[in-house]
């Protein structure tokens, strides 16, 4: 504790002053503030990360687990039963895999920070700080699973005794694409879950039609080519089929659809990122 | 900006209220867009009706001095934890604005955060950065968090096994680590046990000790007074007097509380055969002003007013006091010591019963009954009619409590006799 000296009471300080005043309609980020709280939004994803792996029996094995129970199901389902074939002729399990780890960050990154703001709301009602780091920590968090599971995609490897070429090295590029997308669907979710609590359920719901508009069980290519532009819309083909030229290494890479990908992921970020911070203010009243 | 801690000027916060048409699911708001969406969309945009917004706090606007301890009193829904709020920016203000001059903290927050699956060394990391500490900072006071909440050995343990007072001695030991310049304080909301409250009275005494900045809100009178140079009143959201601590108290005292005596609502559940019913009830002084707070040794009075529809000849009243968490403390009935059923005619009348100062500090409701005297019938009874506050402010000298000493709820009638030969027996003089 500070000692006690007359002085004090003198000494105006010179850090942590602030201004409160009415929300404002204009948009602003405020990323320098953001860039202040940086150790917050570390101790947010470190709390989640660490209470995720003590509170579960199976801890990271889990990250495991579910693609590969996952990869069995749908080779049988989709390739055996279905008929579904892989494109760029490699192994269906392989190629059903690398679909599937992205898939898998992208729903629980979208579900986390769905709930997210709700889920701490004693946080959000009795402290003050930028409402945003919740949300994005909640799409960092499903990071570490994202990485652990690339143990089976390299067990896979080496069972079929292929092996990615220099390209895998772009895989960021398109994990990338996951992140802001979940992250900007994931703002409004969060946002609208405060006010609305069904959107709790309608997650679920969201993430099961994605899944069949994306391209995870089958190819890209296996979509008739007039209705190409309508799946590109979809960032997660652009992030599915990135991943698949990435690590699997055959075909040519998708310019447009990787461009409009790209695009569609950083407007759903922008636009959240708009709706979070309008509506932010509003949160401690009404969770 | 130079002396000033922190300047509040016309702020404001209005929240809307009772809008049960407007829908609050999702299924609900697309069901009235598509089933109405003129409507819907006019509704949208002509201005919130009047009855629909309320202001919680209005015009609020002063300024604190570094070293300056101000106290925050008034009723409940005055608008103390509103202002606590925005100046924590948990909440924005709908107008005005306050310029805050340096870091503020407020023990509003403490275990805000805590996450029971992680150890209290966790915690005290995780904590320290949600109150806005830098880890480089925590970890300086580490030592010093942990030998102040007295939890080493359990300190790698989750804190979903430690029992409540550690729990609470050691989220209160991050918060006591924050050196803030400016510290906000609501003893209303300091949960906890006598012992902590202790303590965060005590931080509060090192803090102004200390020439520290501090907002401090409470109902207690005492803690106000001795802590608080200067104090602001605030009343229906409004600051009703900005001045002295002995000026604010006095002028809060005397506040009248229309809210609490008066017509008892048609709604409030009833028993009883209904051949009366309680109308008004008030809580008066001696000399008849009304009173929503009693001063510890006021005498105080009930006065109601009943109503019934034919002659009742032989009626019994009740009046019981109530603590808040609804255990019924004491009754006294006006047939008590064989005194004589009272009779009513049909129509009003008002009943009054004067009742000696036996409450200890703290809040209390009155129940109201009337029944027949002989089969003991109830004729009406009401709950909860009336919550009052019995303070601890003498009505005459310094009487009062230190405020974690206020134990139970009755103070009986009692004399105390000093040291005497271990072995003395002698008659006691009760009188």
């Amino acid at each position: 504790m500070t000692s006690s000296t007359p002085e004090m009471a003198e000494r105006p300080p010179a850090r942590g002053g602030y201004r409160i005043e009415p929300a404002r309609r204009r948009f602003t980020l405020n990323a320098r503030e953001l860039w202040e709280y940086r150790e917050l939004l570390f101790f947010f994803v470190w709390r989640d990360v660490k209470v995720r792996y003590q509170q579960t029996a199976l801890g990271v094995s889990w990250a495991i687990l579910q693609p590969l129970v996952a990869m069995f199901v749908f080779t049988i389902i989709f390739n055996r039963l279905g008929g579904i074939e892989p494109e760029y002729h490699v192994p269906y399990p392989l190629f059903v895999t690398v679909g599937l780890l992205p898939w898998f960050y992208f729903t629980g990154a979208l579900s986390r920070a769905t709930l997210s703001v709700v889920g701490n709301s004693g946080l959000v009602s009795k402290v003050y700080f930028p409402r945003l780091l919740i949300p994005i920590g909640s799409v960092v968090v499903p990071l570490v699973d994202f990485f652990a599971s690339f143990i089976l995609l390299i067990g896979l490897f080496l069972w079929y005794d292929t092996f990615p070429d220099w390209h895998a090295v772009l895989m960021p590029f398109f994990l990338g694409m996951a992140v802001f997308t979940a992250l900007g669907v994931g703002l409004w979710l969060a946002a609208l879950h405060v006010r609305y609590r069904d959107v709790g359920y309608v997650v679920t719901f969201i993430t099961q039609i994605w899944f069949f508009l994306s391209p995870v069980a089958y190819g890209a290519t296996a979509v008739p080519d007039d209705l190409q532009w309508l799946i590109s819309l979809n960032p997660l083909t652009g992030v599915i089929e990135g991943f698949r030229w990435a690590l699997l290494g055959r075909g040519l890479p998708n310019y447009d659809l990787y461009a409009i990908s790209w695009a569609v992921a950083i407007g759903l970020t922008l636009s959240g990122l708009w709706y979070f911070r309008r509506v932010e203010h509003e949160f401690a009243d009404i969770i | 900006m130079g002396d000033i801690a922190m300047r509040v000027e016309g702020l404001g916060k209005r929240y809307r209220i009772n809008r049960p048409e407007r829908a609050e699911t999702l299924r609900a708001s697309v069901y009235s867009l598509l089933a109405a969406p003129g409507s819907r969309i006019r509704e949208a945009l002509k201005p919130p009706r009047h009855d629909e917004l309320i202001w919680a706090l209005r015009d609020v606007s002063f300024e604190l001095e570094w070293g300056q301890v101000l106290g925050i009193v008034g009723r409940n829904g005055a608008g103390k934890s509103t202002l606590l709020k925005i100046l924590a920016r948990i909440t924005d203000p709908t107008e005005g604005y306050a310029k805050i001059n340096g870091r503020l903290s407020s023990l509003l927050e403490v275990g805000t955060g805590f996450h029971p699956e992680l150890s209290g060394r966790d915690n005290i990391f995780l904590n320290g950065a949600i109150l806005g500490m830098r880890r480089s900072e925590v970890a300086a006071k580490y030592d010093s968090i942990v030998e102040f909440a007295g939890v080493e050995q359990l300190i790698d343990t989750p804190v979903k096994r430690y029992s409540g007072g550690m729990y609470m001695r050691l989220a209160f030991a991050v918060a006591a680590h924050l050196e803030p310049d400016i510290l906000l304080v609501d003893e209303v909301l300091a949960v906890g046990d006598a012992d902590f409250q202790k303590r965060s009275l005590g931080k509060m005494r090192d803090a102004t000790g200390q020439g520290r900045t501090v907002l401090f809100v409470s109902h207690n009178m005492a803690s106000i007074r001795a802590l608080c140079g200067r104090a602001l009143l605030l009343d229906g959201g409004r600051v009703r007097v900005d001045g002295q601590v002995e000026e604010v108290i006095g002028e809060y005292l005397s506040m009248d509380d229309a809210t609490h005596a008066g017509p008892i609502p048609d709604n409030v559940p009833r028993i009883g055969t209904g051949d009366a019913r309680l109308t008004h009830v008030e809580l008066l002084d001696r000399s008849g002003r009304p009173l929503s707070q009693v001063r510890l040794g006021q005498p105080f009075v009930v006065a109601l007013v009943v109503g019934a529809k034919h002659r009742i000849p032989n009626a019994a009243f009740e009046v019981g006091i109530s603590s808040l968490d609804g255990i019924r403390i004491s009754t006294t009935f006006s047939t008590d010591k064989e005194q004589p059923p009272f009779e009513l005619e049909p129509g009003e009348c008002r009943i009054v019963v004067g009742l000696e100062p036996f409450l200890l500090p703290g809040h209390y409701a009155l129940d109201l009954g009337v029944h027949h005297a002989g089969p003991g019938w109830t004729i009406d009874l009401v709950e909860r009619v009336v919550d009052f506050e019995v303070l601890n402010v003498a009505e005459v000298g310094g009487d009062r409590y230190p405020s974690s000493a206020v134990r139970g709820y009755v103070r009986p009638q009692a004399r105390w006799y000093g040291p005497q030969p271990a072995s003395a027996q002698r008659a006691l003089d009760l009188g």
